[in-house]
């Protein structure tokens, strides 16, 4: 019989009181009795609408059938059927606009919790699982890998699986892309990534950090160099800046900056760790993503006392995961809706003291059916703060496309095939943000698995 | 791991090391530059490329002991590796049309400039060559600079070499002497930077500057590196270093420069405290 509450079993979480001053990870995960709790809401649909709605069309009814019957391992390995990276999707998927949003449980009440059974099983497996980690046979064909976030990964595992010698050239000292560098401990610890890439390591992909392509090889080079094939997923790390007065005064970051200060070089831990970050009492984030949820939450852990998330369009617009909304608002997160930044004021010695904003009325929806946000007349209005952080965006960085002569591009992304990720020259193949502008880690594997599969039919009809 | 393979004592806060980086030998232009890391938990620090050996597969820097990273570098010996070297960062001088270039060195900058000053005397260019330092005992790389300039002029702010003075003097008299320079390029202190934009703007004299921001990933990914150039904002790492004298902002970059001041202080403080 189905569990057939209409609420999703809880997670058991930090107190908001406590976390927002630590950077442990928030959700604490389900224990073995909640999740076969959970999975028994699952009613196993014969459609399973819920597979439409995953990228990497994880088996979910499979796995949670697994999950309920206490057969952990084996609901794990079913997941591990189509994603590489359970532990990182099960945390970070926007579940509410895709698995969990076709979920029949969820026209009367709660979804099923796919997202945490994911997350649980993976857990479950790195805890007690055993791994088995046969090299796969070497086919003596060589592929590069450029970057290392989750498209990277993806396709350089799928790769190495099929005997390919893979090797990443990643340009910061880590890999893992924005898993590492942008996304917070509190919400991915960075263990777990860690993780996941020495797995990758076990099937024999060569990791060289330190490597700016570009810079060090041109992708002609790396084909000088032997390599059969290359994957670009070199991400969208360019950060935009809104150019209003002020953006350079002292205090004003990019969360791409503010964020690698803290995740990558654990500016949190200064002194003990060199690079620092700075930190007012006052804080404003611009911005309605992840990004700016992830910035705002950190500058709250490093003892701002408010911080203002600056957004301007409503609630309902921000594109952030409904549960990192519901999180930082819990935690104290001001949320400043429907309000612009107009420009950022300074000291005479030039560190912020203010922002300047106006307040917006939501007009006519748009082209894309969100309301169009209007300026309201005399609303200016000024918040006191000595940081601002902005965090409206990013866009891919031109260091590969600029010189990559024959590789085409449309407003600064790479243009690769849906379905192969091929792009216009031969041999060469882009997915992940590279190719979408700033998206999703699970968007970003599907694309580095999609491109696995086209290389490995590519180099097989080449010889 | 990249090995140290040569260390020199220029004086006593300027070292020259030779690192064992062959790939990044490979590519390194004049006017690009690094960025290292000496361990984990340290800072990514740039420094321009000095000097380089394609055929030995080594990069040479040369760096001034200012803070904590640059201390614990300088402590390091042949035969001991850095964790992280990435390189070459940063867009590479371009010299078109010159005949007859002035080189200006401010301490350090002497060290970051020489490359350049031995790039254009290698394309046959004529190179005058001026380094200002502090004291006589802070003069580096005077051999150097001779063998790659056709005049060189060394100054002392406290005239303890015989030639009391600011570079920013001797190029004021060279112009005024009549020496025509299609190109003046000054590395330095901002404020010396900013000095001889000043000097050679009336001239209408093409002045090219090094910009050195606070730096984190050095390939245009945080922004933290940002200077004003012709009123717009670009992105040192992959726009520059190297910016045009006439254009920069370098009131907002001397500001941005004093941003970690306290956090700078405290480190020295306790590396201060750890070393004795
Ligand atoms: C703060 C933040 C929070 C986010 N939160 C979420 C979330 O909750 N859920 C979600 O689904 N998505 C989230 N995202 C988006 C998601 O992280 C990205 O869509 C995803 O990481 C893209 O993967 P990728 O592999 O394409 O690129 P990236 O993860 O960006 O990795 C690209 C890698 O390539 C390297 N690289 C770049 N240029 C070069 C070069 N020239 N040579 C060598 N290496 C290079 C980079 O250093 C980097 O390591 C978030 C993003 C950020 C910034
Ligand atoms: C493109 C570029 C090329 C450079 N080339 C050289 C070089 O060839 N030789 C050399 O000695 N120095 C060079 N620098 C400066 C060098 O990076 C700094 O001296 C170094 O980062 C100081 O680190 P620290 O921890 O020892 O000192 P800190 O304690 O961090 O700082 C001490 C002083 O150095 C300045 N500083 C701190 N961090 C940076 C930074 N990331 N960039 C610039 N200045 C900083 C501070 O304003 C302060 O005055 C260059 C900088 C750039 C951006
Ligand atoms: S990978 Fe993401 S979208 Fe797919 S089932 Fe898992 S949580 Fe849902
Ligand atoms: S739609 Fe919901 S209830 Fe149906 S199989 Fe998928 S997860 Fe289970
Ligand atoms: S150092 Fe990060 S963008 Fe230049």
């Amino acid at each position: 019989m189905p569990n057939m509450s209409m609420k999703k079993v809880p997670m058991p979480e930090q107190d908001p009181n406590v976390r927002n001053k630590n950077f442990l990870e928030v959700a604490l995960g389900y224990t073995e009795q909640m999740a076969m709790e959970e999975a028994q809401r699952c009613l196993n649909c014969k459609h399973k609408p819920c597979v439409d709605g995953c990228p990497v069309n994880v088996k979910i009814p499979e796995f949670i059938q697994l999950i309920a019957q206490g057969k952990f391992e084996e609901a794990y390995n079913k997941i591990k059927e189509t994603n590489n990276l359970p532990a990182i999707c099960g945390r970070v998927c926007p579940q509410e606009t895709q698995c969990e949003k076709f979920c029949v449980r969820g026209i009367k009440g709660e979804s099923v919790a796919i997202g945490r059974l994911e997350r649980f099983a993976a857990d479950w497996h790195m805890k007690n699982g055993t791994a088995s980690h046969d090299k796969p046979k070497k086919n003596g064909k060589r592929v590069a890998v450029i970057g290392s976030g989750p498209a990277s990964l993806t396709c350089a595992s799928d790769l190495a699986k099929l005997g390919y010698e893979v090797t990443i050239f990643e340009a910061f000292h880590v890999p893992g892309g924005v898993l590492m560098y942008g996304i917070p401990e509190f919400r991915l610890p960075k263990k777990l990534v860690q993780d996941e890439i020495d797995t990758i390591k076990q099937l024999g992909v060569e990791i060289k950090t330190n490597m700016v392509i570009g810079k060090v090889f041109s992708i002609d080079e790396l084909k000088e160099e032997g390599y059969d094939a290359i994957f670009i997923g070199s991400g969208a790390g360019l950060p935009s800046f809104m150019k209003i007065p002020g953006e350079n005064l002292n205090g004003v970051y990019s969360a791409n900056e503010f964020l690698t200060r803290i995740n990558l070089m654990k500016a949190y831990d200064f002194p003990n760790c060199d690079t620092p970050v700075k930190v007012g009492k006052n804080v404003a984030v611009v911005g309605g993503g992840n990004v700016a949820m992830d910035a705002a939450r950190s500058a709250k852990r490093l003892g701002a006392e408010n911080v203002y998330i600056v957004y301007r369009r409503s609630e309902a617009e921000m594109p952030a995961r409904l549960e990192e909304i519901h999180h930082a608002k819990e935690e104290g997160i001001l949320l400043k809706l429907l309000t612009n930044p107009t420009r950022i004021l300074g000291t005479d010695d030039g560190w912020v003291k203010g922002i300047e904003c106006v307040e917006m009325e939501l007009g006519e929806p748009d082209a894309s059916g969100r309301r169009r946000p209007v300026v309201k007349e005399g609303s200016e209005h000024v918040l006191d703060v000595e940081t601002v952080i902005i965090a409206i965006g990013q866009t891919p960085n031109p260091l590969i496309t600029s010189t990559t002569p024959g590789l085409d591009t449309k407003w600064g992304g790479i243009i690769a095939d849906e379905n192969t990720g091929a792009t216009s020259i031969e041999g060469v193949y882009a997915g992940g943000d590279a190719v979408t502008g700033a998206a999703t880690v699970i968007l970003a594997m599907g694309a580095g698995k999609k491109s696995a599969k086209a290389i490995d039919e590519y180099l097989k009809s080449k010889k | 791991m990249f090995k140290i393979v040569k260390k020199k004592i220029l004086n006593p806060q300027v070292k020259l090391m030779e690192i064992s980086a062959p790939h990044v030998a490979k590519k390194a232009e004049p006017g690009q530059f690094i960025i290292l890391r000496v361990n984990e938990n340290g800072e990514r620090i740039p420094l321009t490329i000095a000097d380089f050996d394609r055929t030995k597969g080594t990069v040479t820097i040369i760096f001034q002991e200012v803070g904590k990273t640059t201390k614990a570098l300088g402590a390091l010996e042949e035969g001991d590796e850095l964790l992280d070297f990435v390189g070459p960062l940063g867009k590479a001088s371009h010299f078109e049309n010159v005949k007859k270039a002035a080189v200006i060195g401010g301490g350090l900058g002497t060290a970051i400039a020489y490359p350049q000053a031995k790039k254009l005397h290698s394309m046959g260019v004529e190179v005058h060559s001026i380094a200002g330092f502090r004291n006589k005992d802070l003069i580096i790389l005077e051999d150097e600079m001779k063998a790659v300039s056709d005049k060189l002029f060394i100054t002392t702010d406290d005239g303890s070499n015989g030639n009391k003075g600011f570079v920013s003097d001797v190029l004021k008299n060279l112009i005024e002497e009549g020496n025509k320079y299609d190109l003046v390029i000054a590395i330095g202190p901002l404020i010396m930077m900013k000095v001889i934009s000043n000097l050679t703007k009336p001239y209408g004299i093409k002045t090219i500057v090094s910009m050195n921001p606070v730096m984190i990933d050095g390939t245009g990914m945080c922004g933290g590196c940002r200077v004003t150039v012709g009123g717009e904002t670009k992105f040192a790492c992959v726009d520059g270093p190297d910016f045009d004298g006439h254009q920069v902002d370098f009131d907002e970059a001397m500001r941005r420069q004093t941003m970690y001041k306290k956090e700078e202080t405290l480190s020295m403080e306790n590396i201060i405290a750890d070393w004795g």
